[in-house]
């Protein structure tokens, strides 16, 4: 089975669904260096979930080309090529009739994996997604839709491959779930080090679980792919601006973490710890009314201070 | 209530007629039957899962539901003569519609997320047909084949005018064996026809939701 992370490579990428006036995806470019997560933004029918699948080739390419560590989708067996990928569909689509563990396995067992490997595999991932191992037996009917998103990634993770694409995979969420499985997936990532492509239409979590973001307007023509940090400082246009919102200096607030600040000696006040966002920080002091923050480690022992100035400047 | 006292004692009277005359009506339908799940199963599987060939799945089934038995019968008559197959041909052309019909529909309907995931995930076209979409439609699948063998096994009576064996003999020939044997070989149709369709739905139980684990 495959294992390390590739490149991904979009070259002016075009998809024109037969009978329709206008591309879906227009002469796509940009680069996925790889073990990084790139996450397609843009508004409802731009062509996300298109350009994933001309990746995977569930969808055919009009023009243009995409390269997988420098071969063409197009060059690959459909059947290789496709294992070699993770996919995580918009809606889930775990098989109803088989148990979370076989849904688990299912491409292991297309590479003819025997079944202890496939079960003591399925029981790490199912940990590694933070689900119980007792849910190997279950049925996807017999779980929440949070937790069947998790077997969804669980099951894309199966073959080890090295590239993920994902759609959407924590739509359809209450946020604090949702924020949870975001932390989760970023640990994962830290783990694990694949090459992602992520779709989502929520900039705020697009901000949060991207090293790179494409900013995709309607017609699949990209507006502005570039950090989060850039995109938010300096957006390309005006739909880029209007797209990321107008509180996007508060949102690049979320980009830095109390770690990376200078703390003053140890006070009085609320506590937070280090792994807290700026813009959490800041929220925080407002609602408890406070103009300083005690900042403690992962032991939960004081080790300085924030201020307000401080936090702002 | 008279006529079936007396049913039941034909019955008693002639258990090797009637066992015998089952023993033929089984033999063809399960002839007709069996020829029909080999040509429409396939066929009705496969359409289904390419999503083609709609025209042919519905268009299949009206003329089937169009066609009375006794025509096919008499055009049989004139193609293979007199007999077990030609009898077996216009049973077999009566199974289709709904075996070929709901193993399309069953196959065609199937949640589309789901067979985009196993797509996705790198089955083959076959794999994806036997893994995912033939388990999730199986009931609908069952259901055509239970039709099938109700139609098959009713209409296989008809039979006998063409010169078949089976049950049909006894029922078309009251000269012979009296009000009591008609009506003792229409009930050993209809058990056989209710043993097919709980047979068939014991199968569908047993198999669905059909689940598929490790172990
Ligand atoms: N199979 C198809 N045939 C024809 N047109 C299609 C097909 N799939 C998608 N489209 C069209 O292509 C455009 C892009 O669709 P796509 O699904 O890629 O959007 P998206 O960015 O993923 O949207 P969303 O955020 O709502 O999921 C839309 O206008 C859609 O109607
Ligand atoms: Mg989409």
């Amino acid at each position: 089975m495959p294992g390390q992370a590739a490149e991904l490579v979009f070259d002016e990428a075009t998809k024109r669904y037969p009978g329709r006036e206008g591309a879906a995806v227009d002469h796509l470019s940009l680069t996925v260096p790889a073990g990084e997560i790139c996450v397609l933004v843009g508004p409802s029918g731009g062509g996300k979930t298109t350009a994933l699948r001309l990746v995977n080739r569930l969808i055919e390419l009009t023009s243009g080309d995409i390269r997988i560590d420098g071969t063409s989708v197009k060059a690959q067996n459909l059947v290789q090529l496709r294992r070699g990928i993770g996919y995580v569909i918009q809606q889930v689509g775990l098989f109803p009739h088989m148990t979370i563990e076989a849904n688990i396995g299912t491409v292991p067992r297309l590479y003819g994996r025997p079944r202890s490997w496939i079960k003591t595999r399925s029981a790490e991932l199912l940990e590694l997604v933070g689900l119980d191992p007792s849910y190997a037996k279950r049925y996807p009917a017999q779980l929440s839709g949070g937790e069947r998103q998790r077997v969804g990634l669980a099951r894309a993770l199966a073959g080890n491959p090295p590239l993920m694409l994902m759609d959407e995979p924590f739509g359809a969420i209450d946020p604090i779930v949702r924020t949870r499985l975001q932390d989760e997936f970023l640990r994962l990532q830290r783990e694990v080090r694949k090459t992602v492509v992520f779709v989502t239409h929520d900039i705020d979590e697009a901000i949060k679980i991207g090293d790179r973001l494409a900013v995709i307007r309607t017609g699949g023509r990209l507006a502005q792919y570039d950090t989060p940090r850039a995109i938010l400082e300096k957006p390309a246009d005006d739909f880029v601006a209007e797209f990321i919102g107008p509180d996007r200096a508060l949102k690049a607030l979320s980009l830095h973490t109390l770690a990376e600040l200078e703390l003053g000696p140890p006070a009085d006040g609320p506590t937070c710890g280090l792994e807290m966002t700026v813009r959490d920080a800041l929220a925080l002091l407002l609602e408890k009314k406070a103009t300083v923050l005690a900042v403690t480690d992962e032991k939960g022992a004081v080790i300085g201070s924030i201020t307000r100035e401080e936090l702002l400047a | 209530m008279k006529t079936f006292v007396d049913a039941f004692r034909f019955m008693a009277d002639n258990p090797h007629l009637l066992l015998e005359k089952t023993g033929e009506h089984l033999e063809l339908s399960g002839a007709a039957l069996g020829i029909a799940l080999v040509l429409a199963l396939p066929l009705g599987l496969w359409l289904g899962h390419l999503h083609r060939g709609l025209f042919l799945a519905a268009g299949v089934s009206n003329v089937g539901r169009a066609l009375p038995s006794l025509v096919l019968i008499a055009f049989g008559l004139t193609i293979f003569g007199v007999g077990f197959w030609n009898n077996t041909a216009a049973l077999v052309v009566l199974a289709i519609p709904p075996i070929l019909t709901n193993a399309y529909f069953a196959i065609d309907t199937c949640d589309r997320d789901v067979v985009d995931a196993a797509r996705g995930m790198g089955m083959t076209g076959m794999q994806v047909l036997l893994r995912v979409e033939l388990p999730l439609g199986l009931p609908f699948v069952l259901a055509g084949i239970r039709v099938a063998s109700i139609f098959v096994i009713a209409t296989a009576t008809i039979a006998a005018v063409a010169g078949g064996g089976g049950l049909g003999q006894i029922i078309v020939n009251q000269a012979s064996y009296g009000l009591s044997g008609v009506v003792a070989a229409s009930l050993c149709v209809s058990v056989l026809a209710f043993a097919a369709a709980g047979i068939l739905t014991l199968v569908r139980r047993t198999a669905s939701p059909s689940h598929e684990s490790l172990t």
